[in-house]
């Protein structure tokens, strides 16, 4: 621990240190948290925006039986982008938008453990979801679907590199998330500020410390997977091949189930990484805005931390269909229906909070409730899905995209815009129209309704998914036209949620430092926090800390006699605003920002764009990646060669 | 913690932050990297046993197999740990000669390794086992090739120290960087204690 | 999390060397029952122990998880339980309860 004192930037290292304050400059060099936060959450919005307009595609194309709007191809590229972009570059990284805005303010502190590794898990996301886009413009979109089976992407199946853009897209964001979880599982371990013990941390936090576990236990089984599939479209491998290479030699003997595997071994923890923090920011919308603190609060952690043991056990339950024996479906049907449990917890817990409060129904709260109703309803369809009958009864129908948007739109997304409405006040200084939030609200609840909830009827009616078209007579022509009109009528209530946020960047009423009275610590802090968050760092004397200074009688409620007000420090209620100062070592923080994490992030995009040149065939493009990974090595050197504090002997 | 900046000017905010738990921030990235790696090894290792006995054709990693070769090397290895945790206990006592003497035969012998497996997957070639010819060249090549690269990353990386320390920039004050690359050679020795065993030894 | 235990308690060079020879000592042991045919039939599980004794040691007293704070060893063995928790279902899923492959 350096003990340093005020001095003159730039410092040693190989390129002077960006020093402008403001301008593009700074936000490219950027290491604050709470910058690197704003750029996600942009960037999340951009792809949001993109992968709306290819579902609206979809449904253009299916509001009428024999439609010729998309051919087949056309169909595949927009489903496989459209879940592929949904999950990996919307809901993942708005989720890692409030990670990073948010988990640092929430635990007291000025940033995250690692501020430049922070700066270069955007760098490779953006990287990664160009990448990822590329094929748009020379017309090679993935189109095999976001789960990519095996051996659909084998070089004999798919000749075209659209599949490559998806592996080199998704293996690159994998290395993103991975960084990311890195940081925030150290950082909230390492980081919180005094008294602020693992069981006094906001649901938030909790949520995001689960996630990055399951992050960083999850993403390097589809790093090897494609792996795998890279080394068999690119060298000829066989892990997933099941024909000779070449005509006369050997059957290759690959198993193409292999990938569905390891696949889902990875994806389904990725659901839980999608859903997780969603509740997380339900858990701290529903208590504020019922003036009750969170009900059950241990039991709330326990269920996050035993979906993450669990996540790990139901993979399989993807598989029903595949020929599994019947001790194996077994078992997964039963750990399947464990998982339910603890999600079950979390929801009674939510509404046992909103029972007897003084509930404020504003915009964040009503998307908190409307993802607890929706969220019910896709949870419960899904544990139908643990029954293998019924599940090979619905497997590949609409049933399941009904299951799964409720889940994960009407799930994840109103959860994430319940943040959105919450936060943005904090980040942005300014309120956002609440007329305006219940307007979008009900346009995206009913639109939502109309268009997710026919599609269980479709499916029990057997309308296959990802079929480009149906014929008419098959009883599926209205509950189609439905869906498409509620798919638009989503489309207008994000139009709102825009025409909202413009709104309020430039007129919309001050949000002062605490407009929702707020129980964390992130409300003690002016709006928009300075950049180095807190003046001093907080002392927490119990769970929801700003409730203990400014309702005890609320946050009593439910707090254990064992937390009374700053046991540990007797800095008696002093979070944020308190006057005690620790004489002697002073030192902050607020580390400066810095081209090479920009720079690593662009050697990765070079390397993963050297793949995709040689994927046409001609190997020695791979010289592309070397010159990129020697850029990312050099970045490396620079990186640690810059001293981000004074040496440790001071 | 090393990220430490100047103070803002306007409002010099006070108190010194402490890590939470009192253990230093890059440790703890090391061992959730560590955690981490340990299911990317496992996807390698398992993609190897899936297809271990239903192998088609000719030949097949077990045909070509030098179990005597291989243990030196594995020897090599396992003895570059220990050259490891010495380099570390000369750093904590502020020995830096025997740092560097132990640093070097560290890497040294992670080179033994690199080079004895260069030669090995030579050899294999030669005898026909290939990466595309069936799933046993497929998974040997690729599981043992990507232990090899961690191997290589950490060569590169002890060597790294040794030349700081050759440079006078290693005192007994920077020991954790020398015990957190230690982590992770550590590791990569334990990967190949069970790719030995479970891809050499198991004759299934 | 137990806070604030020692972080540096490591063992000597002594200890290192001794740990080394028990290393060695099972190296040797391994290959040796890999020649010996009449340990055919057990060798999977004489293999199997061995080796998760060499594993040990070097984690525990290499690696000094044995002394260190156990957040370390926590963070470690959740990666390798979940993923020692895989590989036992996918040995299960492929070769014990379905060999769907016949060659």
């Amino acid at each position: 621990m350096a003990t340093a004192t005020a001095r003159a930037a730039p410092r040693a290292g190989i390129l002077a240190r960006p020093v402008a304050p403001m301008g593009i400059w700074s936000w490219l060099t950027t290491i604050d948290h709470k910058r690197i936060g704003i750029l996600y959450e942009l960037t999340a919005f951009i792809f949001f925006l993109i992968g709306g307009l290819e579902a609206l595609l979809m449904r253009s194309q299916l509001v009428q039986p024999d439609n010729t709007l998309l051919g087949p191809g056309q169909y595949n590229a927009l489903f496989t982008m459209h879940g592929t972009t949904m999950i990996f570059l919307v809901v993942m990284p708005l989720s890692a938008a409030f990670f990073n805005y948010i988990v640092p303010l929430q635990i007291g502190a000025r940033d995250v453990a690692f501020p430049r590794l922070n700066a270069f898990s955007y760098w490779v996301f953006l990287s990664g979801g160009v990448l990822m886009n590329l094929g748009f413009l020379i017309g090679a979109v993935p189109d095999m679907g976001w789960f990519a089976y095996s051996p659909l992407t084998s070089s004999q199946f798919s000749p075209s590199v659209g599949v490559d853009f998806w592996v080199v897209g998704l293996q690159v964001l994998g290395v993103a998330s991975l960084a990311a979880a890195f940081n925030f599982l150290v950082t909230i371990i390492q980081m919180r500020a005094p008294g602020l013990s693992f069981m006094r941390m906001p649901l938030f936090t909790w949520t995001t410390f689960v996630t990055s576990i399951l992050i960083v236990l999850a993403f390097p089984v589809i790093a090897v997977a494609l792996i795998e599939l890279m080394f068999d479209r690119l060298f000829g491998s066989t892990f997933f091949n099941v024909t000779p290479a070449a005509a006369g030699a050997a059957a290759a003997g690959g198993d193409p189930i292999l990938w569905q595997h390891l696949f889902w071994v990875f994806a389904h923890p990725e659901v839980y990484i999608l859903i997780l923090p969603a509740m997380g920011i339900v858990s701290e919308v529903v208590p504020v805005f019922s003036r009750k603190p969170l009900f059950g609060y241990p039991f709330m952690v326990y269920a996050v931390v035993s979906i993450a043991f669990l996540s790990f056990t139901v993979w399989a339950h993807h598989m029903f269909t595949t020929g599994l024996s019947a001790i194996a479906m077994s078992f997964f049907a039963a750990s399947t229906m464990l998982i339910a449990v603890p999600t079950g917890i979390k929801i009674f817990n939510w509404i046992s909070t909103l029972y007897g409060g003084s509930i404020a129904l504003k915009a964040p709260a009503m998307f908190a409730l409307g993802f607890i109703a929706m969220f019910t309803i896709g949870g419960l369809s899904g544990v139908m899905h643990a029954s293998p009958p019924v599940d090979t009864q619905q497997q590949d129908t609409y049933f399941v995209v009904a299951h799964l948007h409720y889940v994960l739109f009407g799930g994840s997304i109103f959860a994430l815009f319940a943040g959105i409405y919450y936060w943005w006040p904090k980040i942005t200084g300014r309120l956002l129209g609440d007329g305006l939030g219940q307007l979008q609200f009900w346009l995206m609840f009913i639109g939502f309704n109309l268009t997710f909830g026919p599609m269980h009827f479709l499916g029990v009616d057997g309308m296959p998914r990802r079929v480009y078209t149906y014929s008419p007579g098959m009883g599926w022509e209205l509950w189609n036209v439905v869906a498409t009109i509620g798919a638009f009528v989503i489309g207008v209530s994000v139009l709102v949620f825009i025409f909202n946020a413009f709104k309020s960047l430039r007129t919309g009423e001050r949000a002062g430092d605490d407009p929702w009275d707020g129980m964390t610590l992130e409300w003690t802090i002016p709006s928009p926090p300075p950049h180095y968050n807190f003046v001093e760092i907080p002392t927490v004397a119990g769970r929801n800390p700003l409730w203990l200074q400014k309702h005890p009688e609320l946050a009593g409620r439910h707090v254990p006699g064992a937390d009374p007000i700053a046991t540990d420090t007797g800095h008696s209620g002093s979070e944020g605003s308190g006057a005690e100062s620790h004489d002697g070592h002073h030192a902050v923080h607020v580390p400066d920002p810095s081209y090479w994490p920009l720079f690593a992030g662009a050697g990765i995009f070079v390397a993963g764009f050297g793949v995709l040149l040689s994927a046409g065939g001609n190997l020695s493009l791979l010289a592309v990646t070397g010159v990129g990974l020697f850029i990312v090595i050099v970045s490396i050197f620079g990186w640690s060669l810059e001293p981000v504090n004074e040496p440790v002997q001071a | 913690m090393q990220q430490v900046a100047s103070a803002p000017p306007a409002h010099p905010p006070t108190h010194v932050e402490e890590p939470s738990t009192g253990l230093n921030n890059r440790k703890v990235l090391m061992w959730a990297f560590l955690g981490s790696d340990c299911m990317f090894f496992g996807a390698l290792i398992v993609s190897y046993l899936v297809y271990r006995g239903r192998w088609q054709g000719h030949p097949v990693p077990t045909d070509v197999f030098d179990i005597p070769y291989t243990s030196v090397s594995a020897f090599a290895l396992l003895m570059s740990s220990l050259a490891m945790v010495l380099a570390l206990a000369a750093i904590q006592r502020g020995d830096i000669r025997r740092l560097k003497i132990w640093l070097l035969t560290t890497a040294g012998l992670g080179l033994v390794f690199i080079g004895g497996q260069i030669f090995e997957f030579t050899t294999f070639g030669h005898e026909g086992l290939t990466l595309g010819g069936n799933t046993g060249g497929t998974t040997f090549f690729v599981l043992t090739g990507f232990h090899g690269a961690h191997v290589s990353l950490g060569i590169a990386w002890l060597l790294s120290l040794f030349v700081q320390a050759v440079r006078g920039q290693m005192a007994q004050a920077r020991s954790l960087d020398v015990e957190i690359a230690g982590l992770y050679w550590h590791f990569v020795d334990i990967v190949w204690i069970i790719i030995f065993t479970v891809v050499y030894l198991i004759p299934i | 999390m137990s806070a604030h235990q020692p972080e540096h308690a490591h063992p000597g060079a002594q200890q290192y060397i001794t740990i080394a020879a028990i290393l060695t000592f099972i190296t040797l042991v391994e290959v040796s029952v890999y020649y010996i045919a009449a340990l055919r039939p057990v060798l999977l599980p004489v293999l199997v122990v061995l080796s998760a004794g060499k594993f040990a040691l070097v984690v525990m007293y290499y690696m000094h998880l044995k002394f260190d704070n156990r957040l370390f060893s926590g963070m470690f063995l959740f990666g390798l339980a979940t993923a020692l928790f895989t590989a036992i279902a996918f040995i299960f899923l492929f070769h014990l309860l379905q060999p769907r492959f016949v060659t």
